[in-house]
This record gives structure tokens, C-alpha cells and sequence, in this order.
């Protein structure tokens, strides 16, 4: 099997609060493979922003801290490695689109200068050849007449229009891998297709390996080659997409798919919520995260964590129950 | 699409109409100059809308961020006065309503807002939140009623009523929701506005909030104006729905109707472009992919509004507004704006 290009080894990441330690990222372990195109979903708090910040070494510090694991790119651990090195990839070889559009462009420079800055830092290129290479960017992600809107402010783009120029900023130096951060998520439904579309037919061609961290299950389905899930700062399940849409073996996987209304089914008469609420992540047990609002929990959850089990073909699943959830999953939206 | 199992929807009665909004249009003017301002323009958020609200049916509202949907469910509750035309409720006038008729007619509207954070007074406990519209409307006698009600009213949207003490702050997103509804119920109203009001929440909480929705709609017998961009989630809660866009009504039918034979090329953009959790079904899926952005309801185009983006515009939409019209058959409303709709069956 080909090495992967990112893999993140048991990475624990804490915030030390007031109110004690916040385990937002506990244990999580995935591989990204060069050129794939990883789902990595779950809802807010699971920890699935700071896992892909911790990656690039972005968490702020204090009051947040890596305390344990290994983020090994392309053979190197980023972890070990200084602030030098790391900003040499940051950007470069490993780039990132953040959420809101709005507030990660900077308001006092041109779109042209923002994408210059990186040409010139990590390129080496000059002022003319970056300029160039920067209109030519744009042209790429479907802006009009980009030759004139290089000399435009983020306030003068739509908001659909300022995610290209971002995909464009993170695209520029040709990364390796590609960290989208909800990438649509501010955006209208309409506009959130064109973007989405754009973002994966310009990575299939570069070959670029995308991470995009969603809370939506929808958005990854079409475009994802493998899907992790997150809960309570792990990795819960993975498989492939196909897969893990048609069989979740983890309780939560399978009630999150069960708690949308979905436009291509018969309408339900009431939908079929998750009951409860998401973990504190300050007070954690020895026992399963999901354990108070899964349907399936027997004792043993109680007092053990289950690890990752291999419940198929490159499908693993965090859960000691996962031959009931196979052969009953019913019973969990009883 | 899909088939729907039509016996899981009880047809509201129709007939009783509850809210009428005519014509409606709220312009807002954009001005220029410090000291001397004067009017150089209009935003034409909503721009000539009509429909009708039936009694105990809720009516889903989609589209765009900016299409003015949430202008107009402001307007519906007469938070904003509208420029012209006229909003029904009950049979009676509201835009022509002042002072205190007006007042005493809001204890039948209430509103559920998205942002659970935002809308929740963060220096009042939860029980004086959702008592404040009792105090207001006189709808409690004395102290020890209105602490009854209050607490009826928290397990009423499943909140624990020893949490009446706490504040905002100790709850979580879905559980303020759930604040809101409480606040929004005090009053016993008949009309709810819900705008986004589960926009905001993650998905397993999204599914709880809508589920208290519906029972509390079959208890007490509320009528919904559910304002959402998301097509899925409209379509599970709505009897009937209405598209907007820039301003102005695209379309408007029976769920049913809406979401199996959508007629206006912009409804049809949008539900192709609803992303469905399934990769197999993805696979197999055509799309629409409208391109460029939403004009600016500053300066919105002529003709059909939508010709801009729309993939079968042709010459006339640039000139025509289109009229809004009902083409559904006996009973079965479906009213829709585009010239080209139907045009084969000339």
C-alpha cells in the first residue's frame, strides 16, 4: 500500500480553561492518502476544527496545547519539527480555506496583494511574474474579469465570489493537501454547489488530497472518497463513503444519518432525533462519549472506551455493540 | 422525486384563512449626505407579495440569504410597517392598526427567532423570560399563577422546571431554543413566525426542536409561518410552500406539488441543489448549477428578476414581469411567476 501522505497518530489536544481542561481533540488517529478526498464530519464541539488546526500547528497557546501525538506529512513530524519549517508548509504545502469567508481575507489589501504575498514568500516569484500568476488564478476559480478585480477589496466580492479568492489563495502554491474548514457552510445552497464543484474538479486535476470538515452529511457525499465521523474529540467511524452511508456500524453515525429529513425519501411523519445532549468535554469518564444517548449501550460502556475495530473492509467502527447495530439498526430510531 | 405517504399529513382545513398579506411591499430607502439627507434610492426587500396563511397549516418560506424572507415575516407581524398593501389577521387590517388595538392583536403572533444566543436576554433568568409576556398582556393573577404557568410552560418544551432560576448562559443552543418556544407560547397564541429557528442548531438537536414544533402545533392548534433556507427541512415540517426570490414570489404550492412537479426553473436550481446523504443517490444525481450571484435588490434586473441566472430565460424575460399566476387545477392551488411555464401547452 502507497504511504500515506498525512497521518495523525493519536494526537490529544487540550485548551486549559477556568473551568479545567477541555479535551477537544482525545486520540484521534487517520491517514490521508495523496490525492483523496477525506469527509471528516461531526458536530460542533467534536473537535474536528481543532484536530485540522493542530495539524498546521495553528492552535492558539495558551490556553491550547498538543499535549500528545504524531502529525507525520510526507514522512516528517510536523510536531517535532520548529516554527521555521512549519511555516514553510503552512501555505505552501498544505493549504487552508477557513468558513467564513468574510473575515479571513484582510479588508486592507487588494485580493491581488493577498495572493501575491504567498507567491512572492513561498514562489520566490517576482512582483510582475506574481501578478501574473495571480490573475491567472483567479481566472481559474470563474471570477470575471479578473485582470480588473485583482486591484478590488474583499468588501467589493459576494460572499460566494471571496470563497474562490480564497480556494484560489490556497490553491496557489500547488499544496499537497488541502484542509477546507466548512468550506460552504456560510453559504446559500445555490452558490454552495457552484463552490463545492469547483473545489473538487480543481483538486482532482491538481491532484491535491482535500481534508473538508463538515457538520453536514450531505455535503460530503458526493464528493468524499472516505468519511470519518467525529464524536466527543475521536474518530468514531471510517469507511468509505459508500460504505458508511449504506452501513454505519456506530449508533451515532447511524441516528445522525436517521435525524435528517432527507428530499429523496418518503417524508417522514416525525423525525428521528438523537436524544440528549453532545459530552461535556471537561468531566470525561473511562467509558464511552456516546454512552448516554446510545440506544445500544450495554455495562461494559460504561467503564471502557472502545477503540477503533474493524467491523469490514477498510471500515473500523468505535463500538463494542457493532454486531447489534449490523443486525438491528432499527432499534435505534425505535 | 419521491412518493409521499399523503395519509401522515392531515390537509389543513381550508377555508379558514388566518393571515392575508396583499401586495405587499416594503421599500427602504437608502439615503445620501450627513446633514441634509436625501433619498437617492429604494431596496426593494419585498416587492409586491401575496399570499394566504390557512388556520393551522404551516406555510414553509425558502430561499437565498437577501431574498427578503425575513423582511417579510417582520412585516407579517407588523414589526415593519410595510410601504404599501395591506396584511390580514383574522379578518382584520393590521397595517391600519394602532396603539393598543395593535398590541392586544400581537398577543395572537409571536415570534421564534434563530439565534438562540442573540435573542435571549443574558441578565434575566429563564423563568422571568418567559414570564415577562404574561406581565405584559396581564395574563397572570399575581405571583404564584404566573410561576405555575411558568413552569407548565418549561416542561411544556421539555426544559426541567427547577432550571427556572438559571440563566441564559447555563444552556446549551437547543435548549435556548427551547426557551424561545416557551417565551413564544406564554401568550397562547395562534400564530407563530419561526425564522430559522433551527437553523442555527446541529443536526441531532435540529431533529428534537422540530419534532417539539409539530407536537406543540397539534396540542394547541398554531398556525406557522416556518421561514428556512434549508429545502429538506421545509419540506418535512410545511403543508404548503412558497419560494421567494429577490423580493418577489417565484412559486408557491402544495408541499406535495412543490417538491414532485416544481414548475419555476428557480425552485427546480434549487432542490437539485440540496445535498442528499447519499453517495449512491448523488452519483445518479443531474444538477443544476446556476451560476453567478444574487443581483443586488438595489438594482434589480428588469423584467423577471430571476432572468439573470435563470438556464431558459429568453428574450421576453428580460422586458415582461412576470405575471403571478394560479395554474394548479380545482383545489389545488400552484401558483407560480414565469413566462415560461406551461408555454408548451399553448
Amino acid at each position: 500500500m502507497a504511504e500515506p501522505l498525512l497521518a495523525v497518530k493519536d494526537l490529544h489536544t487540550q485548551f486549559f480553561t477556568e473551568e479545567g481542561v477541555v479535551n477537544a481533540v482525545n486520540g484521534v488517529s487517520y491517514d490521508v492518502m495523496p490525492g483523496e478526498i477525506l469527509g471528516l464530519v461531526g458536530e460542533s464541539g467534536c473537535g474536528k476544527t481543532v484536530s485540522a488546526l493542530s495539524v498546521l500547528r495553528l492552535i492558539p497557546s495558551p490556553p491550547g496545547k498538543i499535549t500528545s501525538g504524531e502529525i507525520i506529512f510526507e514522512g516528517e513530524n510536523i510536531l517535532k519539527m520548529d516554527e521555521e519549517e512549519v511555516r514553510h508548509i503552512r501555505g505552501n504545502k498544505i493549504g487552508m480555506i477557513f468558513q467564513e469567508p468574510m473575515t479571513s481575507l484582510n479588508p486592507v489589501l487588494t485580493i491581488g496583494r493577498q495572493l501575491t504575498e504567498t507567491l512572492e514568500l513561498h514562489l520566490k516569484l517576482d512582483k510582475q511574474a506574481a501578478n501574473q500568476r495571480a490573475i491567472e488564478l483567479l481566472e481559474m476559480v470563474g471570477i470575471p474579469e479578473a485582470k480588473g478585480r485583482v486591484h478590488d477589496y474583499p468588501h467589493q466580492f459576494s460572499g460566494g465570489m471571496r470563497q474562490r479568492v480564497m480556494i484560489a489563495m490556497a490553491l496557489s502554491c500547488n499544496p499537497k493537501l488541502l484542509l477546507a474548514d466548512e468550506p460552504t457552510t456560510a453559504l446559500d445552497v445555490t452558490i454552495q454547489a457552484q463552490i463545492l464543484e469547483l473545489l473538487t474538479r480543481l483538486t482532482r486535476e491538481l491532484g491535491t488530497a482535500v481534508i473538508i470538515i463538515t457538520h453536514n452529511l450531505g455535503v460530503v457525499a458526493r464528493y468524499a472518497d472516505r468519511v470519518n465521523v467525529m464524536y466527543a474529540g475521536r474518530v468514531i467511524e471510517t469507511a468509505t463513503a459508500p460504505e458508511l452511508y449504506h452501513n454505519p456500524r456506530h449508533p451515532y453515525t447511524l441516528g445522525l444519518l436517521a435525524s435528517v429529513p432527507r428530499l429523496d425519501q418518503i417524508r417522514k411523519a416525525k423525525l428521528d432525533p438523537i436524544e440528549g445532549m453532545p459530552p461535556d468535554l471537561i468531566h470525561m469518564d473511562d467509558g464511552c462519549p456516546f454512552r448516554p444517548r446510545c440506544r445500544f449501550a450495554v455495562d461494559r460502556c460504561k467503564t471502557e472506551n472502545p477503540p477503533l475495530l474493524s467491523v469490514g473492509n477498510e471500515h473500523s467502527a468505535a463500538c463494542w455493540e457493532w454486531e447489534r447495530v449490523r443486525k438491528e439498526p432499527d432499534t435505534a430510531v425505535a | 422525486m419521491t412518493i409521499e405517504d399523503r395519509t401522515t399529513a392531515p390537509a389543513p382545513t381550508s377555508g379558514d384563512i388566518l393571515v392575508s398579506v396583499k401586495d405587499v411591499r416594503m421599500y427602504f430607502p437608502v439615503t445620501s449626505g450627513i446633514i441634509f439627507q436625501r433619498k437617492v434610492a429604494d431596496v426593494k426587500a419585498v416587492d409586491g407579495v401575496s399570499f394566504d396563511i390557512r388556520k393551522g397549516e404551516t406555510l414553509g418560506l425558502v430561499g437565498e440569504s437577501g431574498c427578503g424572507k425575513t423582511t417579510l415575516g417582520r412585516v407579517v407581524l407588523m414589526l415593519y410597517k410595510p410601504t404599501t398593501g395591506s396584511v390580514l389577521f383574522q379578518g382584520k387590517d393590521l397595517v391600519t392598526m394602532k396603539g393598543g388595538d395593535l398590541r392586544r392583536m400581537r398577543r395572537n403572533m409571536q415570534m421564534i427567532f434563530q439565534d438562540p444566543y442573540a435573542s435571549l436576554n443574558p441578565r434575566m433568568t429563564v423563568g422571568a423570560i418567559i414570564a415577562e409576556p404574561l406581565i405584559i398582556h396581564g395574563l397572570a393573577k399575581g405571583r404564584k399563577d404566573r410561576n405555575e404557568k411558568v413552569q407548565e410552560l418549561m416542561q411544556v418544551v421539555g426544559l426541567n422546571p427547577y432550571y427556572a432560576n438559571r440563566y441564559p448562559h447555563e444552556f446549551s443552543g437547543g435548549q435556548r431554543q427551547r426557551i424561545g418556544i416557551a417565551r413564544a407560547l406564554a401568550v397562547q397564541p395562534d400564530f407563530i413566525v419561526c425564522d430559522e429557528a433551527v437553523s442555527a442548531l446541529d443536526v441531532s438537536i435540529q431533529a428534537q426542536i422540530i419534532n417539539l414544533l409539530q407536537d406543540l402545533q397539534e396540542r394547541f392548534g398554531l398556525t406557522y409561518l416556518f421561514i428556512a433556507h434549508d429545502l429538506s427541512v421545509v419540506r418535512h415540517i410545511s403543508d404548503r410552500v412558497c419560494v421567494m426570490y429577490l423580493g418577489k414570489m417565484m412559486e408557491l404550492a402544495d408541499r406535495v406539488e412543490l417538491y414532485e412537479r416544481p414548475l419555476h426553473p428557480y425552485t427546480k436550481a434549487l432542490l437539485s441543489a440540496v445535498p442528499i446523504p447519499d453517495p449512491a443517490v448523488e452519483s445518479k444525481r443531474e444538477r443544476i448549477i446556476l451560476t453567478g450571484d444574487v443581483p443586488s435588490p438595489l438594482h434589480p434586473p428588469s423584467g423577471c428578476v430571476f432572468h439573470t441566472r435563470c438556464p431558459i430565460a429568453i428574450d421576453e424575460c428580460r422586458q415582461v414581469i412576470p405575471e403571478w399566476r394560479n395554474i394548479g387545477g380545482m383545489g389545488n392551488d400552484h401558483w407560480v411567476a414565469c413566462i415560461r411555464v406551461g408555454e408548451d401547452q399553448k
